[in-house]
């Protein structure tokens, strides 16, 4: 018992040591957020302001407010669909062999590597083409193709630890593929779409480029673009900035906080057994 | 052709391949292996883990353009000895002052390797070794409890089961893991942007920056489609190996 | 349900009227601090001027328009331009949207006004391109400008702020001595170095020699090119050694809380001085750069046409209110910079600016490379290469070779 509670404390140590490095950068940035301009920049950056100063915060809060909400209509569809499309992609290429699969497999991952900035004029066109360019819909459209090398990755690999027998048990008891899918493979998912959502709605959320270059009108632009342009072209207020970064972190980190309860649950088990 | 003669001949595109090189492998391995320790630490079911979690979650939730910028403070040198700043600042007050360096203003280097670099890679192991924690994670918890209770019966220990038995199936997450942080480290670009800009003499440039003022500053299109075009090709790198392996280990199956 | 009806009519009613009215979209990088509150002065000027003209405001922030120059070319090569656009005079805009044929001449619209004559002529020609005048300056930037602590110039016993390079040099020496940096540099994003390198190469070759330079009468390796290297080389061995740690910013910043003497840059940053709470003329001063004398390094931002505008008349619109005084007038004492009209009212600007003004109208003006107007953006992006990496290794004579190599390519 002795040994238990030893081993507790230094996990706790531990913990706390790894807490601490990860907390100095948040730290300068909720200082930064909470001081008035003058006091900003590299001398003083470990200090706590002299006295709290909400300007940055009701500041960056007034800007990025209108925008907070053209994020959610992107981020929800985008994110629930790129990971549904995963996770069928997931499945089928790591459980139904087919010709050319591994060809497909391969593809997809190089689709993954391409950078953002060389993609952007086909973009443009082909989003004029088919009429959603300027609009949240060709954004959704967007992060759904360019996110699904990433989730069909995570889930193919997740798929990848669960036993082929369970699938093949299903099939002898008569399941069709999708039954299977459904039946088998989605209720154990859980953990792997906690992963790819928790990735996909990060990156949705904080992306700028495609979403700046999309939207044009400041009353369709997601609140990525507004954050970048608290920022002046010459001068930065950084408190604003810093602000307006903590406002934009706060529904990712309530995703965080939501989705990470299903971690501490070890839900494939119970699934197993059953 | 003329334009992937010009970019091999670069000095600075030849500065971007190395740094690439470089940082790619820190910053992999340096995420992996924080990643599996933080996972290993909150998958022990202390209290409050899930806090820890979060918190160490957390920094993937900012904009790169904002933590750029912290981290571009924090590793500020100031001007040495007399005046200190950032980290540098901080050492000096409690006594460490033999750790101030000059960070990513550094133009010194090893086998071409930027030690300007090394800020930049704490930067960026800082925000994305929480997500590997999460991978992690959601592959421990993948792992059917009964395997460990029977190895448990069998008498084995914590760290028999863990090397044993868990980390052998954690394997396909570590290559999920591996080729997400590839593609990161290919990718980057607004932390670097943010933090140091291209650095003294180029010392933290990375392609993806050089791509972009190529096509977007200086508008030649053509030469910046080459570097994007060249930088894929590299990325062959990473992916056949994984591919070869992945798919042998199918076969096996 | 009859009141659903009615309030369905409303919104119907509204929103038509709305299209009725027509739209302009204008895009820039004018985001943050003085120049977005100047922007939305301009807006409402516009609103009164135009009441059923709705303004679509699309920026695009990052440094110096980094960002939007991105999203701009692409939208531009993509053919779905911005009714008008900020631009920086000069290559900037001929090199990459007149060239290509993208923009439409408006030399006729600034007749039909009768403005033609309203700016100065190194301005607009700077604005031109084969005859045709192809964007309209709404601002001017001065970019050869030091500012310095006026206290640390009185410590070190530096009176004022020597005009000529024996004398500067030796001011920085006095200023060193007395313990502090006496040049700030923040070149983090390169262009802070070629900004300052810019203002050392007109000053050796003087303004007819510079404005040779890019018709080709002077060439890049002409002695005096090589000299405005070395001098630049020794002005390094006066700057703070984290330069490469911050931005023009923290560089000016220096200055305001006392840790260096002096800093070249835009006179933006006197705006950012007084942002910080200093008084021009009280805390600090100002000066040109050494052997900049008779030399007004202009950093303007213009207005121009896009050719396929989605609402051409409406830009039209647009560009005759930022063309006239009163849009010139609103738009500059917010944003801390001067008109490019010369018959703007002075009287609404600080003492900074008005020394500014007048030097405008009567200095050389010549068009800065590091903002864009002299020389196309590739040679731009080879050139800050080249000297961020001349900063660091001080090789004179790899530095000449790089700058005479990006000259042949994009030249």
């Amino acid at each position: 018992m002795a040994k238990k509670k030893g081993k507790k404390i230094i996990v706790y140590i531990l913990l706390t040591v790894f807490l601490v490095g990860f907390l100095l950068p948040i730290y300068v940035l909720l200082a930064t957020s909470f001081k008035p301009f003058d006091e900003v920049g590299k001398p003083l950056m470990w200090n706590w302001p002299s006295s709290l100063s909400f300007d940055g915060f009701a500041k960056a809060f007034d800007k990025l407010k209108g925008n907070l909400i053209n994020s959610f209509i992107l981020v929800i569809p985008a994110t629930f669909v790129s990971a549904m499309v995963g996770s069928i992609n997931g499945y089928v290429l790591s459980k139904l062999k087919f010709r050319g699969s591994n060809a497909l497999f391969a593809i997809i991952l190089f689709g993954m590597f391409i950078p953002y900035q060389s993609i952007l004029f086909p973009m443009i066109t082909f989003l004029q083409n088919i009429g959603l360019y300027g609009s949240i819909g060709g954004l959704i459209l967007v992060h759904i193709i360019y996110g699904l090398p990433i989730t069909t990755l995570i889930f193919r690999n997740y798929y990848a630890e669960v036993p082929t027998e369970l699938i093949e048990a299903a099939n002898i008891d008569g399941a069709g593929i999708f039954k299977s899918y459904w039946k088998v493979l989605f209720p154990i998912s859980l953990p792997g779409f906690v992963v790819v959502i928790i990735w996909q709605f990060t990156n949705i959320w904080n992306e700028f480029l495609f979403a700046v270059t999309v939207t044009s009108d400041p009353t369709k632009q997601p609140i990525t673009v507004a954050l970048v342009n608290l920022a002046g072209s010459q001068v930065v207020e950084w408190n604003v900035q810093m602000a307006g970064a903590i406002i934009t972190a706060l529904p990712t980190l309530l995703v965080y906080i939501f989705l990470g309860k299903y971690f501490l649950r070890g839900l494939l088990a119970g699934s197993v057994k059953g | 052709m003329k334009n992937y003669e010009r970019i091999f001949s670069d000095s600075r595109f030849q500065t971007d391949l190395w740094n690439t090189l470089y940082f790619t492998i820190f910053f992999i391995f340096g995420c992996l292996f924080l990643g599996i320790i933080l996972a290993i630490l909150v998958d022990s079911k202390v209290k409050g883990a899930g806090i820890f979690q979060n918190f160490f979650l957390f920094p993937m939730a900012l904009a790169f353009v904002v933590t750029g910028t912290v981290w571009s403070w924090i590793f500020a040198p100031g001007i040495l000895p007399e005046n200190p700043e950032g980290i540098n600042l901080l050492f000096n007050s409690i006594g460490l002052s033999g750790l101030e360096w000059k960070w990513y203003t550094s133009t010194d280097s090893f086998i071409n390797f930027n030690f300007a670099l090394i800020p930049v890679i704490i930067g960026a192991v800082w925000q994305m070794a929480g997500y590997t924690m999460a991978m992690y994670l959601a592959g421990l918890r993948g792992i059917p409890s009964t395997f460990t209770e029977a190895a448990m019966v069998d008498g084995a220990s914590g760290w028999q089961i863990f090397w044993k038995i868990k980390f052998p199936i954690l394997k396909p997450i570590t290559f999920s893991a591996m080729i997400i942080l590839a593609h990161i480290s290919l990718k980057i670009f607004d932390l670097v942007y943010a933090m140091t800009g291209s650095g003294p003499n180029n010392v933290t440039d990375v392609p993806s920056i050089y791509m972009w003022e190529t096509t977007f500053r200086a508008n030649k299109y053509a030469r910046g489609s080459a570097i994007a075009i060249i930088m894929l090709l590299l990325v062959a790198i990473f992916i056949v190996p994984y591919l070869v392996s992945s798919f042998k280990s199918n076969k096996r199956a | 349900m009859k009141k659903l009806l009615v309030f369905f009519s409303v919104i119907l009613f509204a929103t038509s009227f709305m299209f009725a009215a027509g739209q302009v979209e204008i895009f820039s990088w004018w985001t943050g601090g003085g120049e977005e509150e100047g922007l939305n002065a301009l807006i409402e000027l516009f609103n009164e001027w135009y009441p059923d003209v709705n303004v679509i405001n699309a920026t695009v922030a990052g440094g110096a328009g980094t960002n939007a120059k991105a999203v701009l070319k692409t939208r531009m090569l993509g053919g779905n331009p911005p009714d008008s656009f900020q631009v920086h005079a000069g290559e900037e805009l001929t090199d990459t949207y007149v060239i290509t044929g993208l923009m439409e001449p408006i030399t006729d619209l600034l007749a039909e006004w009768g403005i033609s004559d309203k700016f100065p002529e190194d301005i607009l020609s700077i604005c031109s391109y084969g005859g045709e005048v192809y964007s309209i300056p709404v601002n001017v930037h001065r970019g050869n400008v030091i500012f310095a602590n006026n206290a640390i110039l009185e410590e070190a016993g530096v009176d004022s702020i020597p005009l000529d390079w024996d004398g500067f040099f030796a001011a920085l020496d006095k200023i060193k001595e007395a313990g502090y940096v006496p040049l700030a540099l923040g070149d983090k994003n390169k262009w802070p170095a070629t900004h300052l390198f810019e203002d050392v190469l007109a000053s050796t070759l003087g303004p007819d020699g510079y404005k040779g330079l890019w018709d080709g009468s002077v060439s890049f390796d002409d002695p005096k090119v090589v000299e405005a290297v070395e001098i630049f080389g020794r002005l390094m061995d006066y700057v703070n050694e984290d330069h490469a740690a911050g931005t023009w910013q923290d560089a000016t910043l220096m200055v305001q809380d006392g840790r260096a003497a002096m800093n070249v840059m835009g006179d933006w940053a006197e705006g950012y001085l007084k942002t910080l709470g200093w008084t021009p003329g009280v805390e600090f001063d100002w000066s040109v750069v050494p052997g900049n004398e008779g030399i007004f390094m202009v950093v303007s931002d213009t207005f121009g046409l896009p050719k396929g505008a989605p609402d051409a008349e409406n830009a039209k619109k647009w560009l005759k209110l930022v063309s006239s005084v009163e849009g010139q007038d609103t738009f500059n004492p917010i944003k801390g910079s001067i008109p490019a009209r010369v018959d703007a009212d002075k009287s609404l600007y600080d003492v900074y600016l008005t020394w500014s003004m007048d030097d405008f109208a009567t200095n050389a003006l010549l068009p800065s490379i590091a903002h864009g107007s002299a020389a196309p953006e590739g040679f731009i992006t080879a050139l800050n290469d080249v000297i961020n990496a001349y900063v660091t290794d001080r090789n004179v004579e790899k530095c000449v070779d790089g700058i005479i190599e990006a000259a042949e390519d994009n030249l």
